[in-house]
């Protein structure tokens, strides 16, 4: 490959246009499309409907430029609720779809919507390359553990054991952790938050925007139908203050008040006492670090009992994105030709370097 | 100039044939492009296994180039070779049941050991056994006389074998008097960069055309005059080439960005190979994850405006179908190229078939319709990607252009388009609102159809003012707003069917080539078939037999006339390389009671056996004799 030099990457929605600085922002009705939701009573879906609505605006971006694209399931339905362009594909497909989509216009602001089993089972494939790729989309990953619109079956980030109609002796398939996932797909930008924490939820969705590349955010989603209070422990304020594992770039990694975590001998993560802790062993948060073998640690001290939860950005590292590399490879070879192909070199490609002339 | 006798053919089939690690493709291809520069028509049909390199001397290893040339119009690469150059005795052994007494062959004598006769099965060299004495036999030492000709060059032995391909392009330059100039060009293009490699093929071949002069094994060469071609010019391309820069041509026309998006499978690939070379065109290339990727970023692709493409092959449309029916839902333009080959499943990668039309028209879920556009030849994939083009814009629908892996690898000479005479295609993108409510306010709805063609607005993210959301749900007419009424989706179901059907009002009448204007049986072709079925037509009408010709390039929307043409004939004669998918389909729609010819042996049809077909459909038509 030619080296190609893209200078620092910019921002997530560098070339979207925006708003005219004198323009009054957008506000979070002119972004909700006149379509009632039709999620179930208590969906976490609203809340995170409400936090996109109500941070969109803050991007300056003019609203034409934004596209939402989902697959298929309960969040998939989100795009029909903005008042955005949108795609509500089939099922597991928004990766690539948006993929060509960013790909061929890079003046859009690529948002895709997808869940635990429409992002990690259907469409399994697609989401990691998409991450593999570094393509400038948006990736909110509502995760309820369980499959909604079937009404019901375990997904793929189920825990093991789980009864449910397609499992009635307990599922015996282990789930990913999709924030693993995505470190191991060489992501750029991971995160998790959760669909009842407006603050956290609105300031890792900013970071996410504000990246360039494929930003993957997992959101902790309560399905009030069919797993109720799957994530009821961090909605307790004491008991989620005891296991949530903070990551803050540049701050000691904390669990709870009195809690930090810190990198034993064989270099396992564990959560120990603060008090008289080795500081020297405490691990400062990097998100920016080139390896991401720590911000994948952090990942495992989730666990299936949820006794520490890490929460917020797990990595955030800047590297050239897909469709900036195919634009670059293009426009050097167009520029070098001296600008746009004209007639005469289609002319010259159907030609080719081995013809022939019958006379008439 | 020879100094031997000369003598004039009008035609010669030759075969190369090897094992797969001999360089017979590369021979061929330089033949051909010899035999171009010489101003004969030609056709070729190259066959290699699908294994890139199966067992050394073995028949699974053996690949072959055949090459047709001739001083008139050439439609097929020939039914059997005249001659056929066999490396080894898998090759010869694997290609004599094609080769009628009396044909040459010319044998590389050296590989004719021991081992390699066993391998194949022979107890004795056929070469000394007296079996072929029905043949021109050449046994030649081909493997030492290149290394003898290579003594002075500090190569290893194996290095020097290699360039044996070269010694027999060569003597078969020589033979037919074809200039080696081009070769020559070919050569130090390919081995710039490695002169010893480079200067012992030009030895090589050198050597070969001198010991044809030169030796008494060959009492003649042979020269086949320039046949009659329409002025203009002439280069020789594959269908897999023609397909691609027929894509970038319609997109240069349109001024849209040709997005793709693939997967590499056989016969398919080089389609991506020469696409992705073309970033002076703007082309954009993606090769993803896996076949529903592919078609999955052309759709996101056309959706923000591009002209998204996907080509594959047959296992891959399999793939593709559900992405292809949110296509058909979306109402956007999308190609999606399938050059068939054998199937089901895996089937036979390398091997030629006609067995995806059915799964072009009804290959998913729901009532699902696709215009699907077949090319004839080699050279044709261009037309029919650039109309391919034209349709999915025009229609804002799929349309599939049915290639398959005898026209994607097969070659002809091509007569260049002149760009200037390409159509313009012009793309209407809607930017306004096209519609007024209730109140007389202006509004957008994203399936109001045009009136004379059906086609939706085309309207891309970015358009300010029409922002709206679509998706695979039912829409409900005009509006797009999701809906699950019964009388709409009946409505909506029988709109997307109109819009495809109503293709046909554009589309030329079929063609028939009946000169009597009297024949009683017409032979209808589609696709690849074209060129075995008209050389049958020739051959037949030769021995005096009356039979039309036509031969059908849309196969959904059919053009307007065809009930008509069917319906003139007392028989009418479908070959096709499957199990009768056309003639299903011709009986469902004009109960016309039409005969399947079928075969599917992964090779093109001979003329000959066609020939034989329409001799005797026509003695068995009712009334006179015709």
């Amino acid at each position: 490959m030619t080296t190609i030099d893209l200078g620092m990457p910019g921002a997530g929605t560098f070339g979207v246009p925006h708003l005219h600085e004198d323009a009054p922002p957008l506000n979070k009705k002119e972004l909700a499309s006149d379509m009632e939701p039709r999620w179930c009573a208590g969906c976490g879906d609203y809340s995170i409907l409400a936090a996109v609505q109500g941070f969109l605006p803050e991007l300056g971006l003019k609203r034409e430029n934004i596209v939402f694209v989902s697959g298929i399931g309960c969040s998939s339905r989100f795009p029909f609720y903005m008042n955005t362009y949108g795609v509500h594909s089939i099922h597991g497909r928004a990766p690539a779809i948006a993929t060509g989509l960013a790909t061929a216009r890079q003046d859009l602001s690529v948002w895709v919507v997808t869940g635990d089993g429409d992002a990690l089972s259907i469409g399994g494939n697609h989401l990691i390359h998409a991450m593999r790729r570094n393509v400038n989309l948006k990736i909110l990953l509502f995760n309820n553990r369980i499959y909604g619109l079937t009404k019901g079956q375990y997904s793929p980030t189920s825990e093991l054991g789980k009864i449910t109609k397609s499992s009635p002796y307990g599922s015996v398939d282990r789930p990913f952790n999709p924030v693993s996932l995505a470190l191991g797909s060489e992501a750029t930008f991971v995160a998790r938050t959760m669909d009842t924490d407006r603050k956290h939820l609105t300031s890792v969705l900013r970071a996410a925007a504000e990246h360039r590349g494929t930003a993957l955010v997992e959101i902790y989603q309560n399905c009030p139908i069919f797993n109720d209070g799957a994530y009821e422990l961090l909605k307790d304020r004491d008991e989620a203050e005891a296991r949530v594992v903070h990551l803050e770039d540049g701050q000691p990694v904390r669990v709870g008040a009195d809690k930090l975590v810190a990198r034993g001998d064989s270099g396992e993560l564990t959560v120990v006492e603060a008090e008289g802790a080795d500081m020297s062993r405490v691990v400062v948060h990097d998100a920016g670090a080139d390896d991401p073998s720590t911000a994948f640690q952090l990942s495992r001290l989730d666990d299936p009992t949820m006794a520490h939860i890490p929460m917020g950005i797990f990595r955030n590292v800047s590297r050239p994105t897909y469709e900036d590399l195919v634009h670059a490879q293009i426009d050097d070879v167009v520029n070098a030709a001296g600008g746009s192909a004209t007639d005469a070199d289609l002319g010259a490609l159907l030609m080719g370097n081995d013809t022939w002339t019958v006379a008439d | 100039m020879s100094i031997k006798p000369v003598e004039s053919l009008d035609s010669v089939v030759i075969r190369f044939a090897g094992d797969s690690g001999d360089g017979m493709q590369l021979t061929g291809d330089r033949f051909t492009s010899e035999t171009a520069a010489l101003g004969n028509d030609l056709s070729t049909l190259p066959n290699y296994p699908a294994e890139i390199r199966a067992p050394q001397g073995t028949l699974l290893g053996v690949s072959s180039f055949q090459l047709h040339f001739a001083d008139h119009h050439v439609l097929t690469p020939g039914d059997a070779p005249d001659v056929l150059v066999a490396m080894n005795p898998a090759a010869l052994k694997a290609n004599l049941g094609d080769l009628p007494r009396g044909a040459t062959i010319i044998v590389n004598t050296d590989e004719f050991t021991k081992r390699n006769l066993a391998k194949v099965g022979y107890d004795v060299s056929p070469v000394e056994d007296g079996s072929l004495e029905s043949y021109h036999l050449h046994p030649l030492r081909l493997t030492s006389l290149t290394v003898d000709a290579l003594a002075d060059f500090d190569l290893s032995r194996k290095d020097k074998e290699r360039s044996k391909n070269m010694f027999a392009l060569g003597l078969l330059s020589w033979l037919y008097t074809r200039p080696t100039t081009g070769t020559e060009q070919f050569l130090k293009n390919k081995f710039g960069s490695k002169p010893d490699i480079l200067e012992a093929n030009l030895a090589a071949l050198n050597a070969g055309f001198n010991y044809g002069e030169t030796t008494e094994d060959f009492a003649v060469t042979y020269e086949i005059a320039p046949a009659k071609m329409q002025g203009g010019a002439y280069r020789n391309i594959v269908g897999n080439t023609a397909l691609a820069y027929g894509l970038v041509a319609a997109a240069h026309r349109s001024g849209l960005q040709l997005a793709m998006g693939a997967y590499p499978i056989t016969p398919a690939t080089d389609i991506l190979h020469v696409l992705a070379k073309l970033k002076r065109f703007g082309v954009i290339t993606m090769q993803v994850e896996d076949e529903i990727a592919g078609v999955g970023t052309a759709i996101g692709a056309s959706y923000g405006g591009a002209l998204g493409v996907t080509a594959t092959s047959g296992p891959g449309v399999a793939l593709k179908s559900e992405a292809i029916g949110l296509a058909v839902m979306l109402e956007l333009p999308l190609v999606v190229v399938d050059v068939q080959r054998g199937g089901p499943s895996t089937g036979l990668p390398t091997k030629t078939e006609q067995s995806d039309l059915l799964q072009a028209m009804y290959g998913r879920n729901g009532e699902s319709p696709c215009a699907i556009i077949a090319p004839q030849s080699p050279g044709d994939c261009f037309n029919a990607a650039f109309e391919a083009v034209e349709m999915a814009t025009t229609y804002r629908t799929p349309v599939f252009v049915l290639s398959d892996g005898y026209l994607a690898n097969g070659s002809e000479p091509w007569l260049i388009p002149d760009v200037a005479k390409l159509r313009q295609i012009d793309i209407d993108f809607t930017t306004e609102p096209n519609d007024v409510d209730a109140n007389g306010e202006p509004v957008f709805h994203p399936y109001l159809r045009d009136p004379e063609t059906l086609a939706r607005p085309w309207t891309l993210p970015g358009t300010s003012g029409l922002e709206h959301v679509i998706g695979g749900i039912e829409k409900a007419d005009i509006t797009g707003n999701l809906s699950y009424d019964p009388d709409n989706h009946d409505k909506m179901v029988r709109l997307r069917q109109a819009k495809i059907d109503g293709i046909a009002k554009s589309l030329p009448d079929l063609v028939v080539d009946d000169p009597s204007g009297d024949a009683g049986v017409l032979i209808l072709g589609w696709g690849s078939t074209y060129g075995p079925i008209a050389e049958a037509v020739r051959l037949a009408r030769k021995d005096g037999i009356n039979v039309a010709h036509a031969h059908l390039r849309h196969l959904n929307p059919f053009p307007p006339n065809l009930g008509e043409v069917l319906a003139r004939y007392e028989q009418v004669i479908v070959p096709e390389m499957n199990l009768g998918q056309l003639s299903l389909m011709l009986r469902a729609k004009y109960l016309v009671d039409v005969q399947s010819y079928t075969q599917v042996r992964g090779l093109p049809f001979t003329s000959i056996e066609l020939a034989a077909v329409l001799s005797k459909a026509t003695a068995n038509l009712s009334g006179a004799i015709r």
